[in-house]
């Protein structure tokens, strides 16, 4: 019987697994095909990645984007750590809950509504103060902190209460003033849990269509409106090119966190050994 | 005062000496109706080591960490060295904490964790490292400086958080359960090195800790603690031998409590009538004639016999009943004694010789007699 329920999970398996991974193994061989037309076959070639590569406007919207995930993540991390800081360490202070909810809302505000709103402010604040002149980077890295710092809250408030306080207090009883228990105990600690933040936060930038295109001017295309503008002109090969090079980055990526997660976990088993024998 | 042989093993006794710590009419209260520590008075002396005993919840914790600072009393005042504590933060009192979970920073090595107070103090560097050095002496860690947190054995843990307490020279050092993480072999030898540090570094320690035999090793005096009020405070001695409630005659070792009255009542003997019978003690009381008392005789002043005992002086208080149950414990036995009416009494023997056969002398369903000492009964009237 046993036997029976593993091929059945095998087969589910691999079918979950094609489900998954064919469109992108399909999406990867047509960025080599030499035809224009991306159904049809017209054999081996690397000439779409020469347009690509020719193209200044999808460079131009690769910097954007990064520029855009670089900016936006520092910035989240910082305010959602001092935000989750603020939730965890500060005790009941008034309107806790409210500050709470309100920091969680962009989580599962509907995008459609987070750029429209965005868009709505952009537009009456350069009614009112002139500012922003032009909607681009400014408001979509603005746009993109306003969501994103949520991520990173929650993230740090896990962490935060996970560690408790109790190191925290160590440092003060052994004479630290507050500011340097933040800096010396309480940052260290948290650091895991804001690198976590800060990735979050950039990949979120990097991926983001909606809110982009609602607070973005004209111009200032992110690599996301780009392709997504492309495509709706019909396929495009050089855009397979693209993305192929997308997949490979976030592949190399994810290599190196396993690679990174399986010393540390190697790490830990040392210092287990180490601490066995002290007691013998 | 290490060369001054009357400036005491007992300060406390002194009615000159000015307590290190004195606690004053202190409450505290979380939220609305928790009442954690319940005005409490207390005096520390220098060079103390002085447990806060109690069960779970009964407010040691929380007194504990009021003398750190993390924690400021709802009501009442706390001095340290004659010093008004309630507006000075955790940073600027003159105490440190070993934590029951020891909080090293897990991402600083040994030394660093040690050194990391005197940092707080500007400290230079060479003295700084001195210290530090020496202090890893004491505790027998030299060869374990560069080591992370992580890298240490649960004994090792322990030292090293004592280490970091200590290397600042607190003139109070605070130990929530000292002891508490620590297998039960490793916790006997570390209370007599605890004591033995405190001997040598001359600091007052206040020790938390819900292990009476931890409390009764480590003092020099206890306070028993329960639903945050004090029960009683005195050395080990006093405290096991004269308890003066019920509460601590059970809490601290046990005790077979009974309820009686006061039948006769004068100056050199007392007699209490309970379900034992009349009970004799030889020692005057000042307690009312037919007040109602509890008495309590600890299992090991029982005497068991298979035999009735002769009738003397110091054989009045006697019983007789069966064996209901052995708790056998290698170094002694326990017995449950079940009495003609009903009533179960804990009787501890010593198995002082090794039985020539595999069956014990005493066994389930004998006839045994029990007396003790005149002396022996404890006359409890709360």
């Amino acid at each position: 019987m046993y036997g029976k329920r593993s091929t059945f999970l095998s087969v589910m398996l691999a079918f979950g697994l094609a489900f998954f991974y064919i469109p992108m193994i399909l999406l990867v061989i047509y960025s080599f095909n030499y035809s224009k037309l991306v159904p049809v076959w017209g054999g081996w070639s690397l000439r779409w990645y020469e347009v690509l590569f020719q193209s200044e406007e999808v460079w131009n919207a690769v910097a954007l984007s990064l520029k855009i995930a670089l900016v936006n993540a520092t910035f989240a991390t910082i305010l959602g750590t001092l935000a989750g800081l603020a939730m965890v360490r500060f005790g009941r202070f008034k309107g806790r809950t409210l500050f709470g909810g309100m920091l969680v809302a962009p989580l599962v505000m509907p995008e459609v509504i987070t750029g429209l709103s965005l868009l709505v402010l952009f537009i009456t604040l350069k009614q009112l103060i002139g500012w922003p002149a032009e909607r681009g980077f400014t408001t979509i890295t603005i746009a993109h902190i306003t969501f994103s710092l949520a991520y990173v809250a929650v993230i740090v408030q896990a962490r935060l209460t996970g560690m408790g306080q109790t190191l925290e207090e160590a440092a003060l009883d052994l004479g630290a003033k507050p500011f340097k228990v933040l800096t010396a105990i309480t940052l260290p600690r948290l650091a895991p849990g804001m690198i976590s933040g800060w990735l979050l936060a950039f990949t979120l930038s990097l991926d983001d269509l909606v809110i982009a295109s609602f607070v973005t001017g004209p111009g200032a295309n992110t690599l996301p409106i780009l392709i997504f503008s492309r495509i709706r002109l019909g396929l495009r090969p050089d855009i397979n090119a693209l993305a192929t090079i997308i997949i490979l980055f976030v592949a190399v990526c994810v290599a190196l966190a396993a690679l990174l997660m399986f010393y540390q976990q190697k790490r830990q088993e040392l210092d287990q050994k180490i601490a066995n024998q002290g007691d013998a | 005062m290490a060369g001054d042989p009357t400036a005491s093993d007992t300060p406390w006794l002194d009615t000159d000496a000015e307590p290190m710590v004195r606690v004053r009419g202190v409450t505290k209260k979380f939220g609305d109706d928790i009442i954690a520590v319940n005005n409490i008075d207390l005096d520390i002396y220098k060079g103390e080591l002085f447990c806060l005993l109690g069960g779970s919840g009964c407010g040691k914790t929380t007194l504990l960490r009021m003398l750190a600072g993390f924690e400021t009393p709802t009501a009442g005042t706390i001095l340290i060295d004659g010093a008004d504590m309630s507006t000075v933060p955790p940073y600027e009192r003159p105490t440190n904490m070993m934590f029951q979970s020891y909080a090293l920073f897990p991402h600083m090595s040994v030394e660093k964790n040690i050194a990391f107070g005197l940092k707080q103090d500007k400290m230079p560097g060479d003295e700084i490292d001195h210290k530090v050095h020496e202090i890893l002496k004491l505790v027998e860690l030299q060869d374990y400086k560069k080591r992370k947190p992580q890298q240490l054995s649960g004994g090792q843990r322990q030292r090293v958080a004592l280490a970091r307490a200590l290397v600042k020279e607190p003139k109070l050092l605070l130990l929530d359960e000292p002891l508490g993480a620590l297998d039960k072999k490793l916790r006997e030898q570390t209370q007599f090195e605890l004591a033995n540090i405190q001997e040598q570094v001359g600091i007052t320690f206040v020790v938390v800790t819900h292990d009476q035999e931890e409390a009764m090793t480590l003092s020099s005096r206890i306070a028993v603690m329960d639903a945050g009020e004090l029960a009683q405070i005195g050395t080990p001695t006093e405290i096991y031998e004269f308890p003066e409630s019920r509460f601590v005659a059970d809490f601290i070792g046990s005790a077979n409590i009974l309820e009686g009255r006061i039948t006769e009542n004068s100056p050199d003997h007392v007699r209490v009538d309970t379900n034992l019978g009349e009970i004799y003690i030889d020692h005057g009381q000042s307690v009312k004639e037919n007040s109602r008392v509890w008495i309590a005789i600890r299992p090991e002043k029982i005497k068991l016999s298979k035999t009735a005992p002769r009738k003397g002086k110091s054989t009045t208080n006697q019983a007789e009943g069966k064996v209901d149950d052995i708790g056998y414990l290698g170094n002694t036995s326990i017995y449950k004694v079940r009495l003609n009416d009903g009533l179960i009494v804990d009787v501890t023997a010593p198995n002082q010789v090794r039985p020539k056969s595999r069956s014990h002398q005493i066994t389930w369903e004998d006839t045994v007699y029990l007396s003790w000492d005149p002396s022996s009964a404890m006359l409890l009237q709360k």
